[in-house]
């Protein structure tokens, strides 16, 4: 063979070459631009249009942005300093109303040497959240806990609370941390009685109030499980006997109880509640009510019992087909109506509870998709092995549908927490609108429209995107399908 | 129990009311159902003490009375001399005109924005996200509020476009003036107009008629050709091309119409210190229009974003394998598919952005909550009366979209067997 080779072919290459590095062209950052910028005519153009978008918004706004002001005390002396350094037609955002005006924006007229306690209503918020959504990743919890715990007292010490306030919440807090670190089960009864810790907290007045409401399902509970083997009548006579102890004795006790030892703290009224600090007061109390509730609309609605699946599509579809605002005109002109004559309560209470009300019906048809979507074997499988109706639905329905529809459910959550700014239309003092014209009519501050809007603005983005972001995340965490 | 047939069934017995599942279900219904009629009967007997204590009785009388205020925007005839009724009739139309137009422009730009994002562009892709996400995590509120400061803070005053060097330029061809109280558009002019049909205190144009049949004809005539050509196809395996009968159809009456009525566009024009001639568009409805718009597109975008996710590659590569060119793959393969996804979740944001119409508070543009449910309201006194049938309007307008979208979701929906 060699010799053939040798004679008719006047070349042969032993050795294999090394491989050439791709030409210029087609590696590197010029294919990415080439593939993803300028891949033909359409693409071209589209980029152009791009950048024409991006310089036109750079342009219009930068060098607003770059001569933005933090430190004036007034839009006058603004516009004073921005035209000193850049010249008399200069225009420059005036961020310094967000550092003045910053503790309205968050708290509203909430008295001032009483700011600690919404903190630390917020932080604790963290605590009873950690064991329930960070349950298995020890890291995610330490950092939550941790950034709450050093926030929430740096910033009462900020904000001025006394040396013993700061030393009780010191005390609760480690206290709580050490329940969630040692104790799993007694942290998430913790995370129970956090409702009536932070309505304590926020309103103030004496603690017998809240312990009482919250005596009330204690009682309720004790009475189920002692009379446990009568099945059903259990829970309806321990629902009686709650609503018994509520309407009639709970007050009694309570005035009692605070006249032996009162342990107040200074009450502080609805009205004074304002800026983020009453957005997230009914997000959160209208978000941590709505889901038990839709799941119970829910189940309702794909019930076998005619006469409850009506009820429940009458409430959802009319709760559905009307807007938010006019069930906030509801709340704000009609419930006293609706109540003896005589009784007034609280205009933020009406407003959570037809938030909640709103938000749970969304909640049901999210929830009843779940449902849907799961398949019949799970619900056959659940009756195959006698599981009755209610331990069926919480050992086997519910966690599988509760999961699939988690997308739909923190969406709900976002949409309501974003709707929280319509009570500015039933005279709350919301942050977005109420507040941000409160302090526009001051005199200072007259005429800064835009930048209130983009604070507040940030803020409901980077919480309602955090929501988002941290339910992909649940998604992928509690995948359990290999697919 | 015992259920196999023929057993005879055990005697009843009161215990089984709750022990027997046959009956169980049937007590705990009228136990929940007796509670909730008694929490109705409690509600309702509340209701009219409190009404009998304030000295008020309900009746809708009001409706009939002189509203004695004014709506600035209104598409019928009214003025303060009017009835309540009316006025709440004016504030119906001017939400509905609001949602419509919404509804429109909002899937427009949702479906351009929505694939954009796929597009293989990145810098466009990008941008469109953010966009997306931006507009989606943030309360449809702010928006009303800062396309409002710029509408009233940016834009000139309307005699900023007078003079031979005027401050400011209209857009769009001279066709469009954004001032600082309202938007002048052009309107539209007949030369040779033919006359009215008076229903009342309104009329309707016979040129809208004339228009209306001449559409109702052509879509008849276009349903009649493809049947033809279908009818043709399966005869002769031959489609015959009807395309250019159908623009015909369609086109021609329209021109000819439009000839002989002398239906132009009039140009809005500064006379004095305002615009005359055109239309000028008050800035409450412009701003809650344009803020609706982006915000559902927003989440219609990532509808239609999902919707062609939905459909699996394997389905385009199945239609180029059987030759068809790429436009009749998305017509008759993909667009099929992805608009089972889109039309479900499509309908509750069109239902969404009429029911957020009623943020048309923010702006004071006075839609049914800001005539029946605000001023009228405030007038009479009549909370529970208002309250009522505004909250019937409302669930009578969802209920009809909803409905009407069904119609159309079940022509789209996968037809199983």
């Amino acid at each position: 063979m060699s010799e053939t080779e040798a004679q008719t072919i006047a070349f042969v290459r032993r050795d294999i070459l090394p491989p050439e590095p791709p030409p210029v062209r087609s590696s590197g950052a010029i294919l990415w631009l080439r593939e993803n910028l300028l891949s033909g005519p359409l693409n071209i153009a589209l980029t152009l249009l791009g950048l024409g978008i991006l310089w036109t918004i750079f342009s219009t706004v930068w060098p607003w942005l770059s001569n933005a002001v933090w430190n004036a005390n007034s839009m006058a002396e603004c516009r004073k300093i921005i035209a000193e350094a850049h010249g008399p037609d200069a225009t420059g955002a005036c961020f310094a109303i967000i550092k003045h005006r910053w503790n309205q924006f968050v708290f509203g007229f909430y008295p001032v040497d009483l700011y600690w306690r919404p903190v630390l209503a917020f932080g604790a918020l963290f605590f009873a959240l950690a064991p329930v959504l960070f349950s298995d990743s020890r890291k995610a919890r330490w950092i939550v806990t941790g950034v709450a715990f050093v926030v929430t007292l740096a910033a009462s010490q900020v904000l001025g609370a006394t040396g013993a306030e700061l030393g009780a919440m010191l005390f609760l807090l480690l206290g709580w941390l050490l329940l969630i670190e040692r104790r799993r089960d007694w942290a998430l009864v913790a995370t129970l009685v956090y409702p009536f810790l932070a309505v304590w907290l926020l309103w103030g007045g004496t603690i017998w109030g809240p312990v009482m409401a919250l005596a009330g399902f204690l009682i309720g509970f004790v009475v189920w499980q002692a009379l446990s083997r009568f099945g059903m009548f259990a829970f309806a006579a321990a629902v009686i006997v709650a609503a018994l102890w509520w309407l009639v004795l709970s007050d009694y006790a309570a005035r009692g109880f605070a006249a032996i030892l009162p342990m107040r703290l200074t009450p502080v009224s609805s009205d004074q509640f304002g800026g983020f600090v009453l957005s997230i007061t009914i997000g959160v109390s209208g978000i941590a009510l709505s889901l038990p509730l839709g799941i119970i609309l829910a189940l309702a609605r794909r019930s076998d019992l005619p006469v409850i699946k009506m009820m429940a599509v009458l409430f959802i579809e009319f709760i559905r087909g009307v807007p938010l605002i006019t069930l906030l005109f509801v709340a704000s002109l009609l419930l006293n109506y609706f109540l003896p004559p005589g009784t007034n309560f609280d205009i933020i209470l009406r407003v959570i509870i037809m938030v909640t009300l709103f938000a749970s019906a969304y909640m049901a048809e999210v929830i009843r998709g779940g449902l849907a979507a799961l398949p019949k074997g799970q619900y056959e499988a659940a009756d195959a092995l006698g599981l009755d109706y209610w331990k069926a639905q919480r050992l086997i329905i519910l966690p599988q549908a509760l999961k699939i529809s988690i997308p739909g459910i923190v969406s709900t959550f976002i949409g309501m927490f974003k709707d929280t700014t319509l009570v500015t239309f039933v005279g709350l003092f919301d942050p977005l609108k109420a507040m941000s014209d409160t302090i526009r009519a001051s005199f200072e501050w007259k005429g800064a429209y835009w930048e209130p809007y983009i604070f507040v603005g940030s803020i409901f983005f980077i919480l309602c995107f955090g929501m988002s972001r941290y339910s992909m995340h649940l998604e992928r965490r509690l995948k359990r399908d290999h697919r | 129990m015992v259920d196999y047939p023929g057993a005879a069934s055990p005697p009843f017995r009161l215990s089984m009311l709750i022990y027997d599942r046959r009956y169980r279900s049937l007590t705990i219904q009228a136990v929940v159902f007796i509670l909730v009629m008694l929490l109705a009967s409690w509600l309702i007997d509340n209701t009219l003490k409190n009404l009998a204590i304030m000295g008020k009785t309900l009746s809708f009388d009001f409706l009939f009375r002189r509203a004695g205020y004014d709506i600035p925007q209104q598409l019928i005839p009214y003025n303060s001399d009017d009835t309540h009724l009316r006025a709440a009739v004016v504030g119906l139309l001017n939400t509905l005109q609001v949602s419509i137009l919404g509804c429109i422009s909002a899937t427009v730009v949702g479906v351009i924005v929505g694939v954009l994002r796929l597009s293989s562009n990145w810098l466009i892709a990008r941008l469109m996200t953010v966009y997306v996400e931006v507009f989606r995590n943030i309360p449809l509120l702010l928006w009303i509020l800062v396309i409002l400061a710029i509408f009233t803070e940016i834009m000139p005053p309307p005699n900023a476009y007078r003079g031979e060097n005027p401050a400011a330029e209209m857009i769009l061809f001279d066709l469009i003036a954004p001032t600082n109280r309202y938007t002048a558009v052009p309107s539209l002019g007949m030369t040779n107009p033919p006359g009215v049909i008076a229903i009342g205190r309104e009329g309707i144009s016979w040129a809208l008629v004339a228009y209306v049949v001449v559409l109702a004809l052509a879509f008849t005539g276009r349903h009649f050709l493809r049947k033809r050509a279908q009818r043709i196809q399966d005869s002769t395996g031959k489609r015959p091309t009807t395309w250019w009968i159908t623009l015909a159809m369609f086109l021609l009456p329209l021109l000819v119409l439009t000839w002989y009525f002398g239906l132009h566009l009039i140009p809005p024009v500064l006379r004095g210190f305002n615009f005359a001639e055109g239309t000028n568009l008050d800035n409450a409805f412009v701003v809650l229009w344009l803020a609706l718009t982006l915000y559902t597109g927003a989440f219609i975008a990532e509808i239609v974003r999902g919707g062609i996710l939905a459909v699996s590659r394997g389905q385009t590569e199945a239609a180029f394998a059987l030759g068809l060119r790429p436009g009749r793959t998305m017509a008759l393969v993909v667009l099929p598919q992805a608009l089972r996804v889109i039309v479900p979740p499509l309908i509750s944001q069109y239902l969404n952005l009429t029911k957020n119409s009623s943020l048309a508070i923010a702006v004071g543009y006075m839609d049914l909550r800001g005539t029946l449910g605000g001023t009228t309201l405030n007038q009479t006194g009549r909370e529970m009366e208002c309250m009522v049938l505004m909250m019937g309007i409302y669930l009578l307008l969802c209920l009809i979209i909803s409905g009407g979208m069904n119609v159309f979701n079940s022509r789209v929906k996968l037809k199983e067997r």
